[in-house]
């Protein structure tokens, strides 16, 4: 069988050079950021692939690239054997929108305030002309409202009624009401309080096992994803450092920089237990180091990490991109 | 003798539907050289506590009631003049947002030895002496030459050492971090939490870390105050509130965060959300969402009270009278 989702090469390069005056003027040269170089991985159907890294690292693009919200510089996606972005621009673009929805971040950001909840999470159902019937789409969005822990009597309240955990929930509903088959949910608790980041993580887990979704969910927070995910990949400067089954990656990290984001975790149960400092910061993107672009704060760098950057490839069950890695 | 003590410190807003009471009767102590977490939820009170001990509550928030006192001196009717001089003296400040704590206008240095020199008595060579050193001791490279850049010359790690160095520019005796790790990486995050640590603890200084992170409270603190709707539900030493906590709430809060070494299907939920300030039930305030809720709970409001290994407001722990 193979894989509902299947990326390949996804590359996004972002052009921020200066203006065509001060270009012409001031000899500024083109500058151009690699958000994203060539990421690849496949996420079977059913099952959730985390990806984490730090801020900058492409992953929230990468979720962009998957919904068609950017396309592609280079690469592309195979969604259920078709060409997504193929499919994006044809007369089907539609069809394919369906089946793919995401949830943001921001709960506040990402829903209209002049909006009620009932013409929110009524939009996706009647633009996709689903159902037309009134009165069937008001039963419907009250399933789905019922599906994410809310009520049928809060369809005619508007957003700002709602605290941060229930409008993450709204947005949930919102992008079940197509009845898709993968979600990308891109950090959608870094904005919620734990307690209530509790409620929309179970609410995720017992929809996936009710409908067989499927996710691609981002994060920066390992411990979530931990919690989430089936498999992980590590994202640094735009490139995968490492991908492997969830056990794997957390029982035996394998590339220097899981091992280092591991450890900057802070634990809540051995305190008081010395970490391993960890060195340096994310490098510019704009000007990245050359071989493995992570080698300025590697603990076991080489003469070869300097110069030759290291290939994704496959090792016992895991991939990784490291020339140490054997 | 305590450095810092809060009794029964109440802050309200005037409103036009009526006074929020947004700290309900706070009371907690700060050793010398100890480092106290504050954790809640946002809403929780915990950032308006810090504000209120620096003197930065914003109006129309004022002290309703209640004391902070400052090895032995009163400081809550202090006046903005009068706080001025405590202020980065005797109290330094570390605020979430590095870049909006620092003046984009002025170099890193100038920055420095004004607080110095605000302060102390120091000739001007000797308060750039000075300033090269904390640099130093914030583990910036190349500390002279980072003295004439701007803050926008700096990463954003990197600026957080430098407000770091700021608020201990003129030595103060109590440090106030609200957030300092929240708006970095993980792996800034580590690096600046063993720095707050360790350069609080070759100084003397005591730490009052205000933060939503568990996990950067169980690294950092000796005691752990827990915040919900305004008042302190659980305070005690941080094993025993992460390992043995007393209150609901606080179980609660510990069985909700995902941990990386326990593999669970489910997260333990806690059901609905803390109240809006206008909408506090009385009792307990927790008592809506509470698994143990008993009519008492519903009546009397809970005073923290010493349970197994902490002190805790709940009528379920200790001797219920």
């Amino acid at each position: 069988m193979t894989a509902l989702v299947q990326a390949h090469d996804l590359a996004k390069t972002f052009d921020v050079s200066a203006p065509w005056l001060n270009r012409v003027l001031e000899g500024k040269p083109r500058q151009l950021l690699h958000a994203v170089d060539g990421v690849s991985f496949e996420i079977e159907r059913g099952t959730t692939l985390a990806l984490v890294g730090e801020s900058g690292c492409g992953k929230s693009t990468v979720a962009r690239l998957l919904v068609g919200l950017y396309e592609p510089t280079r690469g592309g996606l195979t969604f259920d054997g078709q060409d997504a972005h193929a499919a994006f621009k044809s007369p089907e673009a539609k069809a394919m929108r369906k089946r793919i929805q995401m949830i943001f971040q921001d709960p506040y950001a990402s829903l209209n305030p002049r909006w009620t909840v009932e013409a929110i999470i009524g939009e996706p159902l009647h633009e996709h002309g689903m159902i037309p019937d009134a009165s069937e789409l008001k039963a419907r969005v009250a399933d789905l409202l019922q599906s994410v822990g809310l009520s049928a009597l809060d369809m005619p309240k508007y957003p700002h009624q709602f605290s941060g955990g229930q409008r993450q929930r709204i947005s949930i509903a919102r992008a079940l009401a197509t009845a898709p088959e993968f979600l990308v949910c891109d950090e959608p608790t870094s904005a919620l309080d734990v307690s209530v980041q509790a409620q929309v993580l179970n609410i995720m887990k017992d929809l996936q096992r009710e409908r067989g979704l499927t996710y691609l969910f981002i994060s920066h927070n390992l411990a979530v994803v931990r919690h989430v995910s089936d498999k992980v990949g590590v994202m640094y400067l735009g490139r995968l450092v490492e991908l492997a089954d969830k056990h794997t990656l957390f029982a035996n990290p394998q590339h220097p920089y899981t091992r280092m984001l591991l450890d900057a975790i802070p634990k809540m149960h051995d305190t008081g237990r010395a970490r391993t400092p960890v060195q340096g910061e994310v490098p510019n993107p704009l000007n990245p180091p050359t071989g493995c672009s992570f080698h300025p704060r590697c603990p076991q760098v080489t003469e070869r990490c300097k110069t030759e950057r290291p290939l994704l490839r496959e090792l016992k069950g895991i991939k990784i991109a490291c020339h140490l890695a054997a | 003798m305590s450095l810092l003590e809060v009794n029964k410190l109440v802050v309200e807003f005037p409103s036009r539907h009526g006074t929020l009471r947004a700290i309900d009767g706070i009371s907690f102590d700060i050793a010398p050289g100890e480092i106290l977490g504050v954790v809640g939820e946002s809403g929780a009170g915990k950032s308006l506590t810090g504000a209120s001990i620096i003197g930065l509550l914003e109006p129309p928030g004022r002290i309703a009631s209640g004391s902070i006192t400052l090895q032995g001196e009163r400081i809550d009717q202090y006046n903005n003049d009068q706080m001025r001089h405590i202020r980065g003296r005797k109290i330094g400040a570390i605020f979430q947002d590095p870049l909006t704590s620092l003046n984009p206008l002025y170099t890193v240095g100038r920055q420095i030895t004004e607080t110095i020199q605000a302060h102390l008595p120091v000739s001007d060579g000797e308060a750039k002496q000075r300033a090269i050193r904390l640099l130093q001791d914030t583990g910036i490279p190349a500390a002279a030459e980072r003295m004439g850049h701007y803050p926008h010359q700096f990463s954003g790690g990197m600026r957080q050492r430098v407000v770091i160095a700021l608020a201990l520019a003129a030595e103060p005796q109590l440090i106030v971090a609200d957030e300092p790790t929240t708006a970095l990486d993980v792996s800034i995050q580590a690096q600046i939490i063993g720095l707050l640590k360790t350069i609080c603890k070759d100084r003397g200084a005591a730490v009052m870390l205000i933060t939503h992170d568990m996990g950067v409270i169980a690294e950092t603190c000796d005691r752990v105050a827990v915040m919900y709707a305004g008042r302190i539900v659980e305070i005690g030493p941080v094993h025993e509130v992460i390992n043995r906590p007393s209150h609901p709430y606080t179980s609660g809060l510990m069985a909700s965060i995902p941990d990386m070494s326990s593999d669970r299907e489910r997260l333990n939920q806690i059901d609905g959300a803390m109240p809006r300030l206008n909408a506090i039930p009385p009792g307990c305030a927790f008592n809506p969402r509470c698994p143990r809720v008993m009519e008492r709970c519903v009546q009397e409001r809970p005073e923290l009270r010493p349970a197994t290994a902490t002190q805790a407001a709940c009528w379920l722990v200790g001797d219920a009278t």
